[in-house]
């Protein structure tokens, strides 16, 4: 039983490396978006998924509304519908049991738990993503306090830092001709759309293109 | 409720339910195809537009100036294969050495 979790935290403990590293630079970012120090936490706590929370974070620090921030980092998360329900049969126990080991389904566990040579197992997609989880918010935590001894965040480009890290994480997800559809027209409509219309627009007329993106493909 | 936390109640709110639907509500019933086909490309969809508006996104207006440099070098980054927190580090650095300048 136990050997489960543990074989879960242990493959994943390269990637908790790179999320703990992750979740610093969140912290840091949001903290210089304007964000306070409690806020980047209780979001790490809660939404625990990486490129929404920066995406919420960037959006708000260029002044944007909090409809923008929102409507982004919704459409980012909304992925963990359909990966939830494909590992849904896995779950049992209690309502409350079930929802609250759903939340440690992030890409990374799930994406271990899927590859195991003898199968899917829950347990050790609970124990990935239960690793995983304190190196996110750990990280954050230290982002946050580092995030306070860093002065003008733009003088240290970090407002650069935001499109290259959605670059990098865009990269990894175009593994099929309808990605990379759906990619290029979405960047094509939001460049088409800044200059006609207030922060937020261009992000979700973008992110319209995804319909178009299956369709063509 | 400020924009901050306004943005952290609902997208935290959000996710919750997005996980938690299948395990606790759907069970062994899945996604229809016509919704799970679309919502498969959204992430790449939403991703290159917040590279676009976060790149050259002004008030209303299309802006050139340092972030342009970072996101370049940051290409190249992730061009070497680097690690998430290099290319960051790199793209930030300089768009820094820029406005230095």
């Amino acid at each position: 039983m136990r050997a489960r979790y543990l074989e879960g935290a242990r493959a994943v403990a390269p990637i908790g490396v790179a999320a703990g590293a992750f979740g610093l630079s969140f912290g840091v970012l949001a903290r210089s978006s304007g964000m306070g120090r409690l806020a980047p936490l209780v979001m790490s706590a809660t939404t625990f998924a990486g490129s929404a929370q920066f995406a919420a974070a960037s959006i708000l620090g260029n002044a944007g509304a909090a409809a923008a921030a929102i409507a982004a980092a919704v459409m980012l998360n909304a992925r963990y519908a359909p990966i939830g329900i494909s590992v849904a049969p896995a779950f049992d126990g209690s309502l409350l049991r079930r929802l609250l080991q759903a939340q440690l389904i992030v890409d990374e566990s799930w994406a271990i738990a899927l590859k195991r040579r003898e199968g899917f197992d829950v347990r050790v997609l609970l124990g990935a993503g239960g690793l995983l989880y304190v190196c996110w918010t750990g990280g954050t935590a230290l982002g946050v306090l580092l995030g306070d001894a860093i002065g003008d965040p733009n003088r240290l480009g970090l407002d650069a830092a935001f499109p290259a890290l959605f670059l990098a994480l865009l990269v990894s997800q175009l593994d099929s001709r309808r990605t990379v559809i759906a990619a290029a027209l979405g960047g094509a409509i939001a460049l088409a759309l800044i200059p006609f219309s207030p922060a937020g627009v261009p992000i979700v007329a973008g992110a319209a293109a995804c319909l178009v993106g299956w369709r063509k493909a | 409720m400020s924009a901050v936390w306004l943005s952290v109640v609902v997208v935290g709110a959000a996710t919750v339910l997005f996980k938690a639907t299948g395990p606790v509500l759907l069970g062994r019933r899945g996604l229809p195809a016509w919704l799970a086909g679309p919502v498969s490309v959204l992430a790449p969809a939403v991703l290159a537009a917040l590279v676009v508006t976060q790149t050259v996104g002004g008030h209303r207006e299309l802006v050139a100036d340092a972030r342009l440099v970072g996101l370049g070098v940051g290409a190249v980054a992730v061009a070497l294969r680097a690690p998430l927190l290099v290319v960051l580090v790199a793209a930030a650095a300089a768009a820094a050495l820029v406005r230095l300048i």
